[in-house]
């Protein structure tokens, strides 16, 4: 493979006696879509902010284009659109000239900035906002500005941290859109997510992080074969038989996973799982069967599920 | 482009703080402004006038003439000078402590502006700079209201405009220093606190020789008195060295006051 845009080797960033990021290494290639999963205070944000040259790393070597980040900061940051966890739009601007400012404070001139406030708005399906005040536009509309914002200086890199939380489904699925989109014209993600189904659906190539470190990487159908089986049995009892059905259910597949609420049993058929459980005189309150997830291996490496 | 842009500047000297982004700043200042709420900005001309209008013609009545430096000028000529330091002053604090406040704390704006290509000095200077201009509109409106009145007793009255605009630097370097370093809303009470008692006593209705010299040595240390005695000094033409003292004292402020913003803009964004 060609040259890594961003390489990171043994990077930690330390805050006090508390270490955010831990010794992690990774390579995010050209025209990929490149995700950071794991739960909340895993690490995913100070690793976005390092590379987006807003955050000093403790030690370790990290190179964004062939730059140090802690040198090259104005420089680096003219190459990335950043789309940040909390909004930062300006409230005293309308949605047309927080677009038109933002090129502006990347040094743009005006003309050029004005052609793309046209286009973005566009894109951002923002075209009947144009004249107005941020603080009347919904949610999913302040993240499309948001993300809208982040691509009028061109970026070949755009970093989302966790781009979706909060939204509701509809707004969710619009975003993403947007984002293939993005990914079809060969812009670089780079995405931070807690929430699985949005790793699956954007990530080309993801790392599986927990507090701090790296505990799995590859691709979601890789990492989801490697670490799981093909198919997930969640089965209920109610929450005071649970546990006494565990050491029998064990006997009856690859492997199973204790939830407070639930059971979830790994094997790759699960309805033929679910037949042995009745025939076996076991009468689950609800049971579903699924296909594995990242969730699932999370759950794997960890023990803990991503939102808790 | 933008990384053109950003390379250009590659090597130049404080390159990772600061990007030559300062008029894109005030343009954003200028765009906003023309969508704000024009009282804040009509009240901060209107108020050393109706200062002048209640003390300089209520208490001028009874207080026909005022010696200076061995000469007696008319009251009101006495304080329109200190009201236009002032107003210098409260519009640079203003700009620099309750709109800076709610920017860095509340909006985020300066977490956008510092994902740009900008640096935290460009934010620093920006955000003064527009101080600066409300500033220098301020000075001018207020002394085209004085100098027809003949309330400016000498033609180097004029460099009182500019003096005015040190002035507003130094505030607001300092302001948006102190500004950064709040946590709470409630705190920046403490900017009124201080500026009140320091208007009152700065010099500005009577001369400081009023006061016993513990008092008028304190106050000696105070700003306002700085800028109270430099623009009274140009408005009355007595030139005199100690308002070189008194502009550099400003000059000090502002150092002080950007070398802190920076410092702070740095640790909170860029650690």
């Amino acid at each position: 493979m060609s040259n890594p845009l961003i390489s990171a080797r043994g990077l930690t960033k330390k805050f006090g006696d508390f270490t955010a990021v831990n010794g992690i290494d990774f390579d995010v290639f050209k025209g990929e879509s490149f995700g950071f999963l794991g739960p909340n205070g895993a690490g995913k944000s100070t690793a976005m902010r390092i590379i987006g040259a807003t955050s000093q790393r403790t030690s370790g070597t990290i190179s964004i284009l062939g730059k140090d980040p802690e040198v090259h900061g104005p420089q680096i940051r003219a190459h990335l659109g950043v789309v940040p966890q909390q909004d930062s739009l300006d409230m005293h601007l309308s949605v047309a000239e927080n677009l038109y400012i933002y090129g502006r404070y990347f040094g743009l001139p005006r003309a050029f900035v004005k052609g793309k406030v046209d286009e973005l708005l566009a894109f951002a399906q923002l075209e009947e906002k144009r004249d107005a005040k941020v603080e009347t536009l919904s949610g999913g509309m302040k993240r499309r500005l948001t993300i809208a914002r982040a691509l009028v200086s061109e970026p070949e890199i755009l970093m989302l941290d966790e781009p979706t939380t909060g939204l509701d489904p509809q707004a969710r699925h619009i975003l993403w859109d947007r984002l293939f989109r993005l990914k079809e014209q060969g812009v670089t993600l780079l995405i931070t997510t807690h929430f699985m189904d949005e790793a699956e659906q954007l990530c080309d190539r993801l790392i599986v992080m927990d507090k701090g470190s790296i505990m799995a990487e590859g691709n979601p159908a890789s990492l989801i074969k490697d670490y799981s089986t093909k198919e997930v049995l969640e089965v209920r009892f109610g929450s005071d038989r649970n546990q006494g059905m565990a050491d029998q259910l064990r006997t009856m597949c690859d492997r199973i996973e204790e939830l407070p609420d639930r059971v979830l049993m790994y094997t790759e058929d699960g309805e033929a799982l679910l037949e042995k459980i009745y025939a076996a005189n076991m009468h689950p309150k609800t049971s579903l069967v699924r296909r594995s997830s990242l969730e699932d291996v999370f759950l794997r490496l960890t023990g803990r599920t991503l939102i808790e | 482009m933008a990384v053109a842009i950003a390379d250009a500047r590659a090597g130049k000297r404080g390159e990772r703080v600061y990007s030559g982004r300062v008029p894109q700043l005030l343009e954003r200042g200028f765009i906003a402004f023309k969508s704000s709420t024009y009282m804040i900005v009509i009240s901060g001309f209107i108020e050393p006038v109706l200062y002048l209008l209640s003390f300089g013609y209520g208490i001028g009545k009874l207080l026909p003439t005022i010696a200076v430096g061995g000469e007696s000028i008319k009251y009101a000529a006495f304080i329109a000078p200190a009201l236009l330091a002032t107003s210098a002053m409260n519009g640079a604090i203003y700009d620099s402590t309750m709109n800076v406040y709610f920017k860095l704390n509340h909006d985020r704006i300066y977490h956008g502006m510092l994902a740009t290509s900008m640096g935290p000095l460009d934010v620093a200077l920006g955000e003064i700079g527009w101080a600066l201009i409300r500033g220098f509109s301020y000075a001018c409106a207020f002394m085209a209201v004085i100098a027809p009145l003949g309330l400016v007793e000498s033609v180097w009255g004029l460099l009182a405009i500019p003096a005015a605009v040190l002035i507003a630097f130094g505030f607001a370097a300092c302001g948006m220093a102190v500004t950064s370093y709040m946590k709470s809303f409630q705190q920046l009470e403490i900017v009124t606190v201080v500026l009140l008692p320091m208007f009152l006593f700065s010099g500005a209705f009577y001369p400081i020789s009023v006061f016993p010299e513990w008092l008028q040595f304190t106050v000696n240390l105070l700003p306002l008195t700085h800028a109270v005695n430099l623009v009274r000094g140009l408005c009355l033409g007595n030139l005199e060295w100690a308002l070189l003292g008194h502009a550099f004292y400003f000059v000090v402020m502002i150092v002080i006051g950007l070398f802190f913003t920076t410092k702070r803009l740095n640790a909170l964004f860029m650690t």
